[in-house]
């Protein structure tokens, strides 16, 4: 085994500079020196001013040129300082030394020197400075400004674009690129046969017009975000925000500008009248993960929260690494520690718990709500018809009277209650064992220490009724009135102990801790002929307290009897009234009636119920942000932040108030903002041409390598302001591009001269992401369910898979039916474990921002391939599609399948390939009927009839085959 | 296939960036990644060509006890704190330090639960609820210094792995991956077992193994102890290993053919990856086989079979070390004792000990310790307070030990105070754990760096040194 080692990043550096740069050109500072600076330099002589050494700074021009000791004497090498230090031959004088294990290369020294010679000219770093506009040289192959510029750069080295690429090829780019989904034969033979001069243009239209393109621009922006259905940390607790991914879908599908999407996101609660979908947009700021580990310190993790969103937010929008700050200076980039805070304080009002995960809230849009508002309407006419006395009622309420004058009259009557406390104690013992109220001849007007004895009439019978207070004791008093001596059973429940006197004598002491609920004892009182003063008494120890009466009687409140036991015309019209009114809420005639108010409000509860939640934004006062000193939240010496932009970039008119998230959000779109457009187009440009201008996608800033077309970034940047963010039109730009539409296969002179494809002289191909490896197999399968948008899915996922999730302890809910076949952005996202089948094609956890995945190449992708019970299904889907749609012959069904998948018809050797698994397996399985059958068993889809288990089988061996090619998985 | 052979391998060395070579590896990596491949398997062989330091260790088997075991009850004996049982904290210790589950409580000394001993000719000290680690003392360098940063578990074993608590970024076992590769192109290069019991069983993250901004190829590969051993290495029901071979023989043909039409170098490496798939197929499963393994050696480490249990994985730890996998990553999650911790710290004890003690004879008699880094550790230790009869999560002082591959036997380095809460005497961070971890692997940790949004990351972080005491 021989090992290749290479150091790839030199490598970057030593080709792109190579390209960039003629030996009788002159060098130019952002091009060819800034890099070596920031990258060899700035750790000690850079915006930092905790790590600077000699006072010396190199990151402006002030800062190099302003020193009374020049550093650098423009034109003159061998008087500047900086130039006799690299050159040294002398270990203790070299810069940079050797302890910050940075090294210069010759070639980076000759450039320096070159540099200060040729007048050590300083430009503002490119990023930061506004997009400049200047039209591209004009050239015949150029469809457009793009390829305009594009085409300069590759004539510099003396080249010209690869070929266009062939029909098939090219719809198939575009509908993985702008989709996500292969395109079916029909729709391939349709363009290929297109003599049309629109043909492209047509094909570009329908794509964009599909709801499809937003899914498949969601997954990406989704990473951006990390949006995930679960909280992240510790507990890894699912969480429901899956509207927030449909509003994103829906936005890239209607097209919206991308400054309002921004504003969106960032203070869509802030806005005027926000609507709903608005205040879904603002879950945005809720995607950072969350804990709720016993033990958390809630301080801590608010700081963590805050750093999470200034790290991520700047990445997202800005393209740009403020994550450094939070405990020092930028080291390369003139972000400051101040910056970092002044910048977390525009989240400060963000309603936020510490430990505990964010709640979610319905997501009620305008029919919902006038949906609700219906089921109050009937509900409010239905009861005033409860309420309406009619000829019907008063007969009925006149028969009811005579029915229970009866039982009226040998019926105990009860007081109304009347309640004294809850008076405090020292302990629980305490309150049961002291008598605070003397047990016999209770005078209710005579006050006890500070409490009094009052009415209560919401104390109904038969049901429990709560107070409030640990270690504390309340006394409850009425009256019962007999026509004759009785004895008769009272049915009591109490939190915690429970003491009853009858006419002053203790007939119940239960000192216990417990809930309450109705019935819990029952206590035999015997009554005496006339009134009788039945005193209770309730203590409690700590939590909840309360108690609950009831015996055996009417039913009825003691009001209604006491208006009953008066004789009909000695009533007032108030007691007419109260009576009518309480006969109403009983009577049978109004039963329906009743029925149906129970049901509507039930209806109206589910109804709220199946409303979709999600994490929003909810404004409260803003916290106090304070200056982190080394990034410690327990250090509180810092200055506390007021809300503000990077001092660098500017400050927010805002006339003397507290500048908020929506000043933040107008700012990050504002037209004049240098990042905001170039880090989006540079993000769009890498999802059609496989790389980014500038790279790496999340930093624009000074360690970032120069773009290799600085001047085709402006231009998009600038055409993107000035088409109002217009993300369609910036795609259908690209994609309309001869530069896209070129072939992704190397000519020869490309291989030496541009190996990594930065001059664009060819299209570049690669894997497709993971979701769309999924989609892929389901779509040409016929599985694929094409709804949009919805809760998450759960699709298969090996057992045991969850296993090291606890509090609670969780296994993965498969699902049942089409749930199982919706695209891969559907997927349930678990941020701990995310499905194996996402992982092996680096789909990322989406714990941070992430703006590019790797493209690993790796042994888990053929497992996942070859045995996933999805991929297994598929097959055999697929395999029973080619028995049924492929033709009478082996060999069409190979054409056919080859048509359905790759675009393309089968070529005589792979046909041969294919017929020999075929034949080979179909003898296997036609001895093992019993094996093939559990082959085909896999998956949820039922068998289909009529077909031969073998042949089945062996056919889907073939779709195995197929479906694990490279060239199924790439775009190209 | 591209570099076919030797020649074309130094031709494209010797041309730097203008060679088909860079334009094959700028496909099979993309253009963020740097490396190495074995050119013939696509295979990693690492970053690092010449070791910055003499090697000592060529593999790490690293024992988490995760959870958080007691420093007070296992390797660190505070005769002091039996004194102190019962009575209140000094408010000088605690006065201003983060606290977990104690917050805003009174805080009282618990008295260490378990007697140590002096065991072997070191005289190291260990408690008596790790008997048969006891005999293996004079093999363990037993630091009883350690500090973290991070208190509540998920964000502790984040620091512990990746030496930071913001996800993302490469933990320990994918950083060691990228730098040297693996000796074995039938398994991954990063392996992770875990196994339960003896207190409430903590979540642990998949991100703890996860290779963050390095490629997935770094991942650690988890080996599960029931279904599949590694997730879907076992083929489809009713599908034989052989027709299972046709299917790959049949795509990589194919593959083959098309490679002849678009010369793609990716393709080469897509037939390599579905080779090592398959030997996986047959490898893993091989592992989980522990029949070849003498009566002798399942009686060592006191297991019957691949049954997940501790001990079990100790054993295959060794058979994996045997096989040249890098990192192999032990999970042990059952050392969350917020109550009872003398019997829970006993009970987890006795399910660890006799495993961990057998895997360091076992690797000794076969002439393996001597270049395999053994390391206990977790993401903190417990209070010097009681909480209940247990003790909460405690990050300023606690204990770890190292064994084999360069490190200095039968020792122990450093010291807490006498209450057992600050790490007082030779602190050793976490980041120099790992420092000192690479430089037994012969890497300087200051140069094994990946540039990442514009910056040199490290698993270091801008921290962390060698504790070239402890090493041989």
């Amino acid at each position: 085994m021989t090992r290749l080692p290479i150091l790839f990043a030199t490598l970057v550096f030593a080709s792109s500079t190579s390209l960039l740069l003629a030996a009788d050109e002159p060098v130019e500072f952002n091009r060819d020196i800034r890099q070596i600076l920031t990258d060899k330099c700035f750790a000690c002589h850079g915006p930092d001013d905790n790590t600077r050494e000699a006072e010396l700074r190199l990151d402006s021009e002030e800062a190099a040129f302003g020193r009374e000791k020049k550093v650098i004497v423009r034109g003159k090498p061998e008087a500047s300082a900086l130039i006799q230090r690299i050159f040294s031959e002398d270990e203790d004088e070299r810069m940079p030394p050797a302890s910050t294990n940075k090294s210069l290369t010759p070639h980076e020294k000759e450039l320096l020197k070159r540099w200060v010679a040729e007048g050590a000219k300083w430009q503002a770093h490119w990023a930061y400075a506004t997009p400049v506009m200047r039209a591209p040289k004009k050239f015949d192959q150029a469809a457009n400004e793009i390829d305009g510029f594009v085409l300069e750069r590759l004539a510099k080295s003396g080249q010209t674009f690869s070929n266009p690429a062939d029909r098939v090829t090219l719809i198939r780019r575009l509908y993985f690129d702008l989709i996500g989904l292969p395109p079916a034969p029909a729709e391939v033979e349709a363009f290929v046969k297109d003599k049309s001069p629109d043909a492209y243009k047509k094909v570009v239209d329908s794509l964009l017009k599909s709801p499809h393109f937003g899914e498949r621009l969601a997954i990406y922006w989704l990473d951006v975000v990390r949006y995930a259905d679960s909280n992240g940390y510790h507990a890894d607790k699912p969480r429901q925000v899956a509207p927030y991914r449909d509003y994103v879908i829906s936005a890239f599908n209607s097209n919206m500008p991308y400054d309002q999407f921004v504003v969106e996101q960032l203070a869509g609660d802030l806005l005027p009248e926000a609507t709903i979908d608005q205040r879904v947009a603002s879950g945005f700021n809720m995607l950072l993960q969350t804990t709720d580990e016993g033990g958390a310190q809630a301080k801590e993790y608010l700081a963590k929260y805050s750093a999470d969103r200034v790290r991520n937010t700047s990445q997202i929008f800005l393209g740009s690494t403020m994550g450094c700050c939070e405990c020092h200076n930028h080291k390369f980039d003139p972000f400051t520690q101040q910056d970092f805070y002044s910048f977390a304080a525009f989240f400060a009002d963000i309603q936020q718990v510490g430990v505990g995960n964010p709640l979610a809230y319905p997501v009620q849009h305008e029919a919902d709500t006038k949906k609700l508002a219906e089921f109050d309407a009937q509900t409010a006419a239905a009861r005033v018809l409860l309420d309406t006395a009619t000829p019907e009622l008063a007969a009925a309420q006149t028969e009811w009277e005579a029915k229970i004058a009866d039982s009226l009259k040998s019926d105990t009557q009860l007081g109304p209650w009347h309640v004294l406390g809850p008076i405090k104690a020292a302990s629980f013992d305490e309150a049961h064992e002291k008598e605070f109220v003397p047990a016999a001849d209770i005078d209710l007007a005579k006050p006890v220490g500070d409490h009094k004895w009052t009415k209560n009439d919401q104390l109904v019978d038969g049901k429990a009724h709560s107070f409030v207070g640990d270690n504390s004791a309340v006394y409850l008093f009425r009256t019962v009135r007999v026509p004759a001596a009785t004895e008769t059973i009272l049915s009591l429940g109490s939190d915690d102990s429970l003491q009853v006197w009858l006419n002053g004598t203790r007939i119940h002491n239960n000192k216990v801790s417990r809930g309450v609920v109705p019935d819990q004892d029952k206590v035999t009182a015997k009554l005496v002929e006339g009134e009788n003063q039945l005193l209770i008494k309730v203590a409690n120890g700590a939590g909840g307290f309360g108690f609950s009466f009831n015996t055996k009687q009417t039913g009825l409140p003691p009001n209604i009897v006491a208006i009953l036991t008066t004789e009909t015309e000695s009533r007032t019209d108030a007691q007419k009234l109260e009576l009518a009114k309480h006969y109403r809420s009983i009577a049978p005639i109004l039963n329906p009636k009743r029925k149906e108010i129970t049901q509507l409000e039930a209806a109206k509860k589910a109804y709220e119920a199946a409303l979709p939640r999600s994490l929003m934004t909810v404004a409260v006062t803003p916290m106090t942000i304070k200056l982190l000193n080394r990034g410690d939240w327990m250090d509180e010496s810092g200055p506390v932040m007021e809300p503000a932009i990077p001092q660098f970039l500017g400050s927010l008119n805002v006339e003397g108030r507290r500048a908020n998230r929506l000043d933040l959000a107008r700012w990050v779109v504002d037209p004049k903002n240098p990042l905001t457009a170039r880090t989006l187009v540079n993000r769009l440009w890498k999802l059609y041409f496989g790389q980014g201008l500038a790279t790496p996608l999340d930093d624009l800033g000074r360690q970032g390598t120069l773009p290799t077309h600085p001047d085709l970034l402006d231009w998009l940047a600038i055409e993107f302001v000035e088409s109002g963010w217009d993300v369609q039109h910036m795609i259908r730009l690209l994609v309309s591009s001869n530069a896209y539409q070129q072939v992704s296969t190397v000519r020869a002179d490309l291989k030496t001269l541009d190996p990594y494809n930065r001059l664009y002289g060819r299209q570049a191909r690669f894997r497709l992401d993971a979701e769309i490896v999924r989609d892929n197999a389901l779509a040409v399968s016929g599985l694929l369910v094409q709804d949009l948008g919805g809760t998450s899915v759960f699709p298969y996922q090996p057992a045991g898979y969850w296993d090291h999730m606890n509090f609670p302890a969780r296994t993965w809910p498969t699902s049942r039916d089409k749930s199982l076949y919706r695209r891969g952005l559907y997927t349930h996202w678990q941020r701990m474990f995310l499905h194996p089948g996402m992982v092996a094609f680096d789909a990322p956890s989406r714990e941070e921002c992430t703006v590019e995945r790797p493209r690993s190449n790796i042994p888990q992708q053929a497992l996942v391939l070859l045995n996933d019970p999805t991929y297994v299904e598929a097959a055999r889907a697929f395999a029973e599609r080619v028995v049924a749609e492929g033709g009478a012959t082996a060999e069409s069904k190979f054409d056919w399948a080859y048509r359905e998948v790759l675009s393309r018809g089968v070529t005589d050797r792979e046909a041969a390939v294919l017929k020999r698994v075929f034949e080979k397996h179909l003898a296997t399985w036609q001895k093992d009927e019993a094996a093939a059958k559990a082959f085909l068993g896999v998956g949820a889809k039922p068998m289909p009839g009529g077909m031969s288990a073998s042949e089945l089988a062996a056919w889907t061996s073939v779709s195995r085959v197929i479906l694990n090619l490279h060239e199924t998985i790439t775009r190209s | 296939m591209f570099f076919s052979n030797q020649l074309a391998r130094r031709g494209f060395l010797g041309t730097g960036a203008q060679g088909v070579g860079a334009y094959a590896l700028a496909s099979l990596l993309g253009s963020s990644c740097a490396g190495a491949v074995d050119a013939d398997a696509g295979r990693w062989t690492g970053v690092i060509d010449k070791p910055h330091f003499p090697p000592k260790a060529k593999r790490v088997i690293f024992l988490v006890m995760a959870g958080g075991m007691s420093h007070l009850e296992t390797f660190d004996n505070k005769p002091k704190l039996v004194e102190m049982g019962g009575k209140p904290m000094p408010d000088s210790y605690t006065k201003g330090q983060p606290i977990a589950q104690l917050q805003g409580k009174t805080l009282t000394c618990l008295a260490p639960q378990h007697p140590f001993k002096k065991w072997g000719e070191s005289g190291n000290e260990i408690s008596e609820i790790f008997p048969h680690l006891g005999t293996t003392a004079d093999e363990l360098c037993i630091i009883r210094s350690l500090k973290t940063e991070a208190i509540n578990h998920d964000p502790a074993h984040t620091f512990m792995n990746t030496g930071t608590t913001i996800s993302g970024r490469p933990s320990m076992g994918s950083w060691l991956t990228y730098g040297l590769g693996a000796e074995t192109d039938q398994l991954p290069g990063f392996v992770v077992m875990t196994s339960v019991g003896g207190g409430q069983n903590q979540p642990i993250a998949s991100r703890q193994w996860h290779s963050g901004f390095l490629q997935s190829r770094f991942q650690g590969v988890h080996f599960h102890s029931k279904g599949d051993p590694v997730l879907y290495v076992n083929n489809p029901p009713g599908v034989s290993r052989e027709q299972q071979r046709d299917i790959v023989d049949a795509v990589q043909e194919l593959n083959r053919y098309r490679d002849e039409v678009v010369e793609n170098p990716e393709i080469a490496t897509r037939i390599a990856q579905y080779e090592m798939a398959f030997r996986m197929q047959s490898s893993v499963p091989a592992l989980m086989d522990f029949s070849e393994e003498t009566q002798q050696t399942l009686e060592l480490y006191g297991t019957k079979g691949a049954d997940g249990s501790f001990a079990s994985n100790c054993l295959q730890a060794r058979r994996l070390a045997e096989r040249g996998v890098r990192f192999i990553q032990l999970y042990h999650r059952g050392w969350d004792h917020h109550g009872n911790v003398k019997a829970a710290s006993a009970g987890t004890a006795k399910l660890i000990d006799q495993g961990a003690a057998a895997l360091i004879k076992d690797l000794k008699q076969r002439d393996m310790l001597k270049d395999t880094l053994v390391v206990m550790a977790c993401e903190f230790g417990r209070t010097p307070m009681a909480q209940g009869n247990g003790r909460d999560h405690h990050i300023k002082g606690y204990s770890m030990w190292m064994a084999g591959g360069g490190v200095k036997p039968g020792m122990t380095y450093g010291s807490t105070d006498e209450l057992g809460y600050n790490a007082v005497e030779n602190v050793v961070t976490v980041h120099d754990m790992h420092a000192t971890m690479l430089k037994t692997l012969g890497i300087d940790h200051k140069k094994l760096t990946v540039r990442f949004q514009g910056r040199d990351f490290r698993l270091t972080d801008v921290h962390g040194t060698a504790i070239d005491a402890v090493l041989a």
